[in-house]
């Protein structure tokens, strides 16, 4: 399987999840961005040593990833693909961070791992729950919500536009990459001459297909406005998932006991 | 009713970078006719249907569309007055879901939201996929998107129907709920195609092109029955008014 | 080189999402008020589409058996315009950060800095279109490719090192993390110059027009300015605040082989005078206000002040001298435009 059938696939994955119908998808889409990235925020504003602190934060993709539905498997490959720049970075921390910080009967662990393995849970903590909330919201939605927070229209049109063609233009890649892998009997792969072939075809059809949905905008009136619904109300059940989510993160980010608890 | 009226004279069309694809092509088309377009691929089939929904203008001779002659100024007009079915309804269903899609139109001509509510309900409920409304686009098969296509365009109300080969890649199930679909249109339609028999049990009449010239001009049955007609345009009879394949038998005469 | 939200800290995400916002607002004024054709729309997304999908097709890179694809951002300007560009490549990193996890939601904003801004505002401007030409050139429009592309990319994974080091995360002193993603991203850079290179000839073999169809303008000096200000300011700013903790790499040189910070040579006359000299006036001497604060704030507040302020005497300075320099032509008889 290419890189562009395991991506379609990948895709439609998401839009199938978030396309399920449960009380969590029917929350507006506009408290799930914002306490989502509030949860992030305040992950990431902890100092580098905190652990057990952090543990708290859990709750939140696990709750949204219940009550949505979204498998586990959803998560955590992907977070497996994404995860080696981040090691990357945090495997010189016990490398060059030597200093002892506790001990554990004889084992003397240095500071140098604990700020590793606080920055692996941040990741894994904040990639899920940016994952999951995606999963549970659908991408409409999530547009919406943007633009009802005043993000520029041409940034939320484009964005519309572009998961809109998206898997149109990654199936046309897929088969072009097909074709020429049934030609080639497995010889060492596309040459810079070859890729500029195949991916320049690709790009011209692009070409020719916006200016073919041009036309078909503009037989439809197009006056170069894009004119989208926009539905969002707010109720109580949405201002109780936001304030209710808002506080559970002020909380453990205050509370002292479990940062006292990191420092053992 | 002239606002249904469609007529060519003298059309003529070159494209910038070389080959004439239409000269001189005449017809008239008058209020709820249905007529097929055929021809071989370069006969001017697509540049033909351009014209006809303002996306090209005439360089020579004249298009008359409802009440204007298709010009720079009357571009609007006419786009509203004909509405086109692409070939590829990828490219007609751009918006996020198919409601948003079929509601593109009528929020363009500035409708109110009520009426705009109806509008779409009415084209989703004719063209019988309501039930997809919430769905986007990518998430349809190939008959839906089909049927999709066409309500985006039931919905500005056109007098004029244009669809540029709405068989293809067609299964044959959702062919043939197309068929019965476009049987029911009041509308006048054009319908270009090389599904002759398509052709044949949609159109009364059909305008044969060949090289950018009107071949021939008839009614259906008798014309796709006419080999000699259909070979000298390239194309050949449908297989509903060939033979039977195992005994030569046929029902009409030659 | 995208950066997840684990690596950056409040302060880091939230600046770099302010500066990214800023930028993205002007894009999409600029996008509304001046794009002439009105194929923008589905020309932009179609585009950034064709982007995610050309980054799933790989070739081999000859000598090295691995293999490489396009990042996009540099293409996108040459095709676009600087302002639609920024705007597609932005959407088509928030689909990488919200569908795949490749980049955080808060990192974002880092990201469209480093992978849009950086392209579409700086390299394309002030390397590709200087040094590109008419398009009839083939070897040039190569070279400025090869050249905006190695740019581009090692000046975003310097801003990415700054980023990482700035928040706090992580035990690598910059210098090792430098070392480390420079090399790299000029393997990476070369590769994005050959392959975007690649597709502009390819293109203009085919279809010349469609690379004189972009959807925004050129930037004018107006613009050009702007944006090199607001790089000068972010990377002095980070930097300069390092500097407050760390001792200049000279000085701690020096301060390992002499156990000084200074050296004592033999003073001359002249050296004694002008050292009297460099006292009195200097404005910022040893990067700190000349007066003395008991208030904490100004105290945190000297270092950054000192080195946007030498920044900004350095890009006047540079600014000065290209005016001069292009009076100097206009008054030969040469000169044209920019």
């Amino acid at each position: 399987m290419s890189k562009a059938e395991s991506f379609l696939l990948s895709l439609a994955h998401t839009n199938r999840l978030s396309s399920v119908h449960t009380g969590l998808h029917a929350i507006d889409p506009r408290a799930k961005v914002i306490a989502t990235l509030a949860g992030i925020l305040t992950i990431v504003s902890h100092d580098r040593y905190t652990l057990i602190g952090l543990l708290p934060y859990a709750s939140y993709p696990l709750f949204l990833a219940l009550w949505g539905q979204v498998p586990a498997g959803y998560v955590f490959s992907r977070l497996l693909v994404v995860s080696p720049f981040a090691v990357f970075v945090g495997i010189f921390n016990p490398l060059i961070d030597r200093t002892p910080l506790v001990q554990v009967y004889s084992i003397t662990i240095s500071a140098g791992w604990v700020s590793f393995l606080s920055l692996l849970l941040r990741f894994v903590l904040t990639v899920s729950a940016a994952l999951v909330m995606v999963a549970v919201t659908g991408f409409r939605e999530v547009c919406m919500a943007l633009g009802r927070m005043h993000v520029p229209r041409a940034i939320v049109v484009q964005l519309l536009f572009l998961h809109r063609y998206i898997s149109l233009i990654a199936s046309e890649a897929a088969r072009m990459i097909r074709a020429y892998r049934l030609r080639s009997f497995g010889s060492s792969g596309l040459s810079l001459k070859g890729y500029a072939r195949l991916t320049g075809t690709l790009l011209l059809r692009s070409y020719d297909r916006a200016q073919r949905i041009y036309s078909a905008m503009l037989c439809r009136g197009f006056d170069g406005t894009i004119r989208v619904r926009n539905q969002l109300h707010f109720r109580s059940a949405d201002t109780l998932f936001l304030a209710g989510w808002i506080a559970f993160f002020i909380m453990v980010r205050l509370v002292k006991p479990g940062e006292a608890l990191t420092h053992f | 009713m002239s606002h249904h009226l469609l007529q060519a004279t003298e059309l003529g069309y070159t494209y910038p970078d070389g080959p004439t694809a239409l000269s001189g092509i005449s017809f008239r088309i008058t209020h709820g006719e249905s007529v097929a377009i055929v021809g071989s691929n370069g006969a001017g089939k697509s540049t033909l249907l351009q014209h006809l929904n303002g996306c090209l203008v005439p360089q020579k001779g004249t298009l008359r569309v409802g009440d204007v002659i298709v010009a720079e100024s009357t571009l609007q007009t006419v786009r509203r007055t004909v509405g086109m079915v692409f070939q590829d309804p990828d490219d007609q269903l751009f918006m996020p879901n198919v409601y948003e899609d079929v509601a593109f139109g009528p929020a363009n001509l500035g409708l109110p939201a009520e009426d705009i509510e109806l509008r779409v309900m009415q084209a989703l409920e004719t063209t019988g996929v309501a039930h997809l409304r919430t769905r986007a686009p990518y998430h349809l098969s190939g008959g839906e998107k089909r049927a999709v296509a066409i309500a985006t365009v039931l919905a500005v109300w056109p007098d004029i129907l244009v669809l540029d080969e709405p068989s293809s890649a067609l299964d044959p199930r959702a062919r043939r709920r197309l068929l019965e679909l476009l049987k029911t249109f009041d509308h006048t339609k054009v319908v270009a195609t090389h599904d002759l028999d398509f052709a044949l049990e949609l159109c009364e009449r059909t305008i044969i092109l060949s090289r950018g010239n009107v071949h021939a001009d008839g009614p259906t049955k008798e014309l796709l029955a006419h080999s000699e007609i259909l070979r000298a345009a390239e194309l050949e009879p449908p297989v509903s008014a060939q033979g039977c394949p195992m005994c030569g038998w046929r029902k009409s005469n030659d | 080189m995208h950066m997840a939200d684990a690596l950056v800290s409040p302060v880091v995400g939230g600046t770099m999402w302010a500066v990214s916002a800023g930028a993205l607002a002007y894009s999409s004024r600029k996008l509304s008020s001046t794009s002439t054709s009105g194929n923008a729309i589905p020309l932009m997304g179609v585009l950034g589409a064709f982007v995610f999908a050309a980054q799933m097709i790989n070739f081999t890179i000859p000598g090295t058996g691995s293999s490489g694809h396009i990042g996009g951002g540099l293409l996108l300007s040459i095709l676009l315009g600087p302002h639609a560009a920024m705007i597609t490549m932005t959407s088509v990193l928030s689909i990488q950060a919200l569908f795949f996890a490749d980049g955080g939601l808060l990192a974002l904003g880092a990201n469209i800095f480093n992978l849009g801004f950086v392209p579409a505002f700086l390299a394309y401007p002030l390397v590709y279109r200087p040094l590109a030409g008419t398009t009839r050139n083939r070897p040039r429009l190569v070279a400025a490719s090869i050249t905006a592309a190695v740019l581009s990319l090692e000046f975003g994974a310097f801003l990415v090192a700054l980023q990482t080091f700035f928040s706090g995360v992580t035990a690598l002193p910059l210098p090792g993390f430098l070392l480390l993603m420079l090399p790299i991203h000029l393997g990476i850079g070369l590769v994005e110059g050959a392959v975007t290179a690649g597709l502009l000839l390819f293109v203009a073999s085919s279809r010349p027009e469609l690379l004189n169809s972009q959807v925004t303008p050129h930037m004018r000096k107006r613009g050009l300015v702007a944006s090199v200000l607001i790089a000068t300011v972010l990377v002095a700013g980070a930097i300069s605040m390092m500097a407050s903790s760390h001792p200049d790499g000279l000085e701690w040189s020096i301060e390992k082989l002499t156990g000084t910070t200074e050296i004592a040579g033999q003073e001359s006359a002249a050296h004694r005078s002008l050292s009297k000299t460099q006292e009195k006036t200097s404005v910022l001497p040893d990067y700190g206000f000349r007066f003395h604060s008991a208030h904490t704030l100004v105290q945190k507040l000297q270092t950054p002040v000192a080195g946007l302020m030498g920044s900004a005497a350095v890009l006047l300075a540079g600014f000065g001298a290209g005016m001069l320099f292009r009076r100097k032509d206009r008054r030969a008889g040469q000169g044209g435009s920019h």
